[in-house]
């Protein structure tokens, strides 16, 4: 297949046109390849092929602006193999970037999709990362994403993990993230495990800085015989960091859904509040939309399609 | 023969009878009121009469066009035409009012939805990109449920409460609302202590301990809960098995 043929089939996988707006910046990358690469002024991504992935900088200049969010894109497309992505971020004081990022393995049977990141996010500097995995109906995906996050003084730092539809497979997220002072963070996970999936996430958020401020949410559904385990935890050992842990699990069938918000202060100045339900479906919400002729099973999508929007 | 018929209609929880041989014939295409003091059965009657969870092991039969719907599930008795408005409407975490508004509407469409909206009074600009959720006040959350009935047409609606957590000008749109369902051909049951709610009917039953007192043009009756009911210092508590 050529080049653009797999660029194609990669953008069709995630519904999305291979034609990006212009001034766009992408990077486009099948397995261990880097099949496309669109940079912009202010924004330097490097990569080097490794026998069974990538590893690539990412970097923002000082004071740099990203405009338009770029497009990150990670595919694979054969059935079987190993992506394993090293990724050094670097957005450097004062600059601002928003990243939206694309999984897909619409193929996979047997395939793992490793990502280990060290991120800083510079002093007054801005990052959002949208991360949307796109999955075959069958599974057979373990997806292993790790990162380690510094955010310096002012800086902000925020996250969004989505997996909503196809199959999990395997998930198991460990994000660690140090906010200084003044500093930003809010990670979201959204997902829907059906069957036998396995989802694990583990994020830690420690606010070590004056005013640090954090949120931590996880709104996650599992259905038929999925399972869950989040584990949310959040520290402040700094005066005035505030933050909030939030996990939110709707559970059907047989599944079995696990949550552990873990919330520690070291500064009697410092506040933090969590907050945790797990759960079948509200019958009071399944009473009302099937009050408006939905069946049980539209109800039941409908509510955790609004939970995971 | 009415659009809707209760005949014997008993419900007992824990011992206490909550509806006791309660017959009732409504007529298709009015807007008609059960009124009662606290506890005399009312909600209990539109949750049964929709075939909520743990409202289903009645005695007696409900007929919806001459048919009984005793066996039929919540959906199934929606897919005929009854639908609930629920004194205080739940919450959806994300849903969107028009997702929630699209979901029920018969036309499907954006500008149905739309237009639903601006009948309950509220600017879809503004609600239908907002979620159902705990951002919304009780009135505005009751406000886009109607609007979302309205979409619904459906053929028989059952108002718990309508003016529950509102306020006089929201009031105002919700009983605009109960006109337009009734000019759309629906028949509507309000349920009911308050007086301003009642007078917007034509007709009414008076039920107190899940029995039926009395009933006939709605200001009749009005008059006698007014009078005979407000007053009344008997406790209404349901009556046991004998």
């Amino acid at each position: 297949m050529s080049v653009d043929d797999t660029i194609k089939e990669i953008f069709a996988s995630i519904n999305m046109s291979h034609h990006l707006p212009e001034g766009t910046a992408s990077v486009v990358i099948d397995q261990n390849k880097v099949l496309g690469r669109h940079l912009v002024p202010g924004l330097d991504v490097q990569a080097k092929e490794l026998p069974d992935g990538i590893e690539a900088t990412f970097i923002v200049a000082a004071g740099a602006k990203i405009e338009k969010p770029v497009h990150l894109c990670f595919g694979m497309l054969p059935e079987e193999g190993v992506q394993r992505i090293v990724m050094h971020v670097d957005i450097r004081d004062h600059a601002q970037v928003e990243v939206v990022a694309h999984c897909t393995f619409p193929n996979a049977v047997k395939v793992q999709h490793l990502m280990d990141a060290d991120i800083r996010v510079g002093k007054h500097a801005r990052y959002s990362y949208f991360e949307r995995h796109v999955h075959g109906p069958d599974g057979g995906v373990t997806v292993v994403p790790k990162a380690k996050v510094i955010v310096e003084e002012h800086g902000r730092f925020k996250t969004e993990f989505e997996l909503i539809k196809g199959r999990v497979g395997e998930m198991d997220i460990e994000y660690d993230v140090t906010g200084k002072e003044h500093s930003t963070i809010e990670m979201t996970a959204r997902i829907s495990g059906t069957k036998n999936d396995k989802i694990r996430i583990n994020e830690i958020g420690h606010l070590v800085g004056e005013h640090a401020r954090g949120v931590l949410n996880s709104y996650i559904a599992v259905r038929h015989q999925a399972q869950a385990d989040i584990r949310n935890t959040l520290t402040a050992s700094a005066p005035f960091a505030r933050g909030h842990v939030d996990c939110k699990e709707i559970v059907q069938d047989e599944a079995i859904a696990q949550a552990m918000p873990v919330v520690k202060v070291e500064d009697p100045r410092a506040h933090i509040t969590h907050e945790a339900a797990i759960g079948s479906v509200d019958s009071k919400q399944l009473e009302t939309l099937m009050a408006h002729g939905l069946s049980e099973e539209q109800a039941v999508d409908l509510i955790i399609e609004g939970l995971l929007s | 023969m009415g659009i809707l018929e209760t005949k014997e209609l008993t419900l007992a929880f824990n011992g206490s009878r909550i509806l006791d041989g309660l017959s009732i014939d409504f007529w298709g295409g009015h807007v008609h009121a059960i009124i009662g003091p606290n506890g005399a059965g009312k909600s209990t009657l539109a949750s049964t009469i929709m075939g909520l969870a743990g409202y289903r092991d009645h005695g007696g039969d409900i007929l919806f066009e001459g048919k009984s719907i005793k066996a039929l599930g919540i959906d199934e008795r929606a897919r005929l035409g009854i639908t609930l408005g629920w004194q205080e409407p739940a919450r959806f975490e994300g849903l969107t009012c028009e997702k929630f508004i699209r979901s029920a509407a018969k036309d499907k469409s954006m500008d149905r939805a739309r237009e639903a909206m601006w009948q309950v009074g509220l600017d879809p600009d503004s609600y239908l990109k907002r979620a159902v959720d705990r951002t919304l006040s009780g009135g505005e959350r009751k406000r886009v449920e109607l609007a979302s009935i309205l979409a619904l047409e459906p053929k028989l609606v059952l108002l718990d409460e309508p003016d529950s957590g509102i306020d006089v000008e929201a009031l105002e749109r919700i009983f605009a609302a109960i006109r337009l369902l009734k000019e759309k051909g629906s028949t509507v049951l309000l349920i009911t202590h308050s007086m301003a709610v009642l007078r917007q009917a034509e007709h009414a039953f008076l039920i107190c301990r899940g029995r039926l007192i009395d009933k006939g043009d709605a200001d009749k009756i009005g008059m006698h809960f007014d009078r005979q009911c407000l007053p009344c210092d008997h406790p209404n508590i349901p009556l046991e098995n004998e």
